[in-house]
């Protein structure tokens, strides 16, 4: 009887297959790589063109015309006094959207509608929103190109970030909890108060910073608001006009001279300092405080 | 009866008319927290309207000055002319199409190779490596990007083709791609996680190659939320500034030479912000236009984005 299977066939087969299979995995490994091999190259880059420009007197230095002068004082002091406004701002609104949303909204198609209206709004570019702080805040409330301003704008710009990260901590908060809590004789505003929230807490806190960390690498908004780049001196109160990091490095990136390259890596440099200092604390409170239950 | 603490004395009435004050404070905070939760929600609703009535509005000035025939239908953008003027937007959707087809061409592939891997070849270990250290790319403020893709990319291109311009669309568009590459990645990567093992395994136990589990498995099921994170993809590039504005140029020509300096819708907006445009002028009012068509541009993206979520997804 003549065999059914041709054995050499199926082997020939086979091993065409499992070739196919360990080529595409190398590739699509490779690909995975492309990404880290680039994040390598660009930090190589702005670190080894940043050496010799990052010093003391960068840091204590106004913007000036000579390179060599530059320094990123008023950027480093604006960025935080942006801090001041954004962070408790969306922070407030952001949370207590959540707070509605999961603990207070019926299911009804209004609440749909935020729902749906915060996820679209996530997706608006960042310039748009400098559009609608040009005309509402800058123009209309006539607040200048000033600190609050800037703040508020930016504060709508993180908001929906924020709203989904503490919906999602709120969620993860066990009824468990709720149910011991009323049925402990609380109230529904002293069980969010006291129960929910503090068990939230560190989720929000680091959506949160993660959000704001997003806040002080945004440049587009500010562009559009007209924020200056030159200021030599430092704001004294939210309604004076002040610069920011990238705003600085935006500048400084544009110039033709060759040495204002090195002044935007040392700019760039400081940014992400106090980007992964940020991102180190969200990942300390995640790690430190989250509970899982 | 009266019960003494410390030198105070209470009566029961009193007591109970003390605790029914505090009763009512609690009553009034109950009451009013809704009401400001509620007052706060409504603030992302009035941020949704405030941009709709702003481009609007604005936009509906400029269409006043300028027709909207023009604006949509002549190939030539020179605002900068009051008398001579001409505001066809077209160079600009070209010059923001063309780096977004770049971007995309970069990120799709290797955003969706990587996405394959992460799910179906690497292990949990691995993963959880590199999925981190893939999510930094997309924390970089763009502005770095710009300015890598002007002083270091470009250059580098400029090797290879050698009549590149300083200012181009390749070097933008490609820097774009892998700032797009995390985002794809990762929520190709969710769609893929979400398909259930019992799947994989009932493939593999017929004899199926981890390839043909990937390809002929996993990607058909988990296709609609890839598909979905493209259009994501896409709207974040078509409204990405800060790169094609430093590393792009500001020359709105319609032309789809990507070695050539172009703008994009959001580069315009740069340019006229960065600029001295009084308010009021024309080319002030233009620029809401253009926001415009780029929030149309971007909401219609998200919106199939979530249509096609929704619509196609495949329900385990």
């Amino acid at each position: 009887m003549e065999k059914l299977i041709d054995k050499q066939r199926v082997v020939r087969y086979m091993s065409s297959r499992l070739l196919r299979n360990n080529v595409l995995k190398l590739l699509f490994f490779l690909a995975t790589l492309f990404g880290l091999i680039v994040l390598v190259v660009l930090l190589y880059r702005i670190f080894t063109q940043a050496i010799g420009w990052l010093n003391i007197d960068f840091l204590n230095n106004f913007p000036s015309r000579r390179p060599e002068n530059a320094g990123i004082k008023a950027g480093l002091v604006g960025s935080l006094w942006l801090m001041i406004i954004v962070a408790p701002v969306s922070l407030i609104i952001g949370v207590g959207t959540a707070i509605y949303l999961e603990e207070y909204a019926k299911k009804n198609r209004f609440t749909d509608f935020i729902q749906t209206n915060i996820s679209n709004l996530a997706g608006v570019p960042s310039i748009v929103f400098g559009l609608l702080g040009l005309t509402i805040f800058v123009r209309e409330l006539n607040l200048g190109r000033s600190i609050l301003a800037a703040g508020l704008t930016m504060s709508l710009l993180v908001l929906p970030v924020i709203v989904v990260a503490a919906q999602e901590a709120i969620r993860a908060v066990p009824n468990q909890l709720r149910e011991a809590s009323y049925g402990m004789g609380a109230t529904k505003w002293q069980t969010i108060y006291r129960i929910v929230l503090p068990a939230a807490i560190p989720g929000i806190l680091t959506g949160s910073i993660l959000a704001l960390s997003r806040a002080i690498g945004e440049t587009a908004p500010l562009v559009v608001l007209g924020i200056p780049t030159f200021l030599a001196y430092l704001p004294r109160g939210i309604l004076d006009t002040f610069t920011v990091m990238p705003m600085q490095i935006y500048n400084w990136t544009s110039r033709p001279q060759a040495d204002f390259q090195h002044v935007a890596a040392a700019g760039i440099v400081v940014l992400l300092v106090v980007l992964i200092f940020m991102n180190s604390i969200a990942i300390f409170i995640r790690n430190k405080f989250q509970k899982r239950y | 009866m009266a019960m003494t603490n410390g030198n105070r004395s209470y009566s029961v009435r009193e007591m109970i008319k003390e605790n029914k004050k505090k009763q009512n404070g609690q009553q009034f905070i109950e009451w009013l927290m809704p009401k400001l939760l509620l007052l706060t929600a409504t603030i992302s609703v009035l941020t949704t309207i405030g941009i709709l009535f702003t481009l609007l509005f604005e936009t509906f000035i400029f269409f006043e000055r300028v027709s909207i025939v023009e604006f949509l239908t002549s190939k030539e953008w020179l605002p900068w002319n009051e008398e001579t003027g001409s505001f066809g937007v077209a160079p600009l959707v070209t010059g923001t199409l063309l780096t977004t087809a770049i971007a995309m061409l970069v990120a799709i592939p290797i955003g969706l190779a990587s996405a394959i891997y992460l799910s179906e070849y690497a292990s949990e270990k691995t993963r959880k490596i590199l999925k981190p250290i893939l999510e930094v790319l997309a924390g970089i403020p763009t502005i770095v990007y710009g300015f890598f893709a002007l002083t270091f990319v470009t250059p580098l291109l400029q090797k290879i083709i050698p009549d590149l311009g300083i200012f181009n669309a390749l070097s933008p568009g490609i820097v774009m791609g892998v700032m797009i590459i995390p985002m794809v990645a990762s929520l190709s990567e969710d769609a893929m996680s979400s398909v259930p093992n019992s799947i994989r395994e009932g493939a593999l136990g017929l004899g199926s190659t981890k390839l043909e589990v990937a390809l002929k498995v996993v990607l058909p099921a988990a296709a609609s939320g890839i598909a979905a994170s493209f259009m994501l993809a896409i709207s974040r590039a078509v409204g990405e500034t800060m790169i094609v504005a430093v590393a792009g140029g500001s020359s709105p020509v319609f032309t789809f030479d990507v070695t050539k300096s172009i703008q994009t819708l959001t580069a315009y907006i740069v340019q006229v912000t960065t600029g001295d445009a009084g308010y009021g002028t024309t080319v002030y009012y233009s620029i809401y236009a253009v926001g415009m068509t780029l929030f149309v541009f971007t909401l219609t993206m998200n919106l199939l984005a979530q249509y096609i979520s929704r619509r196609f997804r495949e329900e385990y």
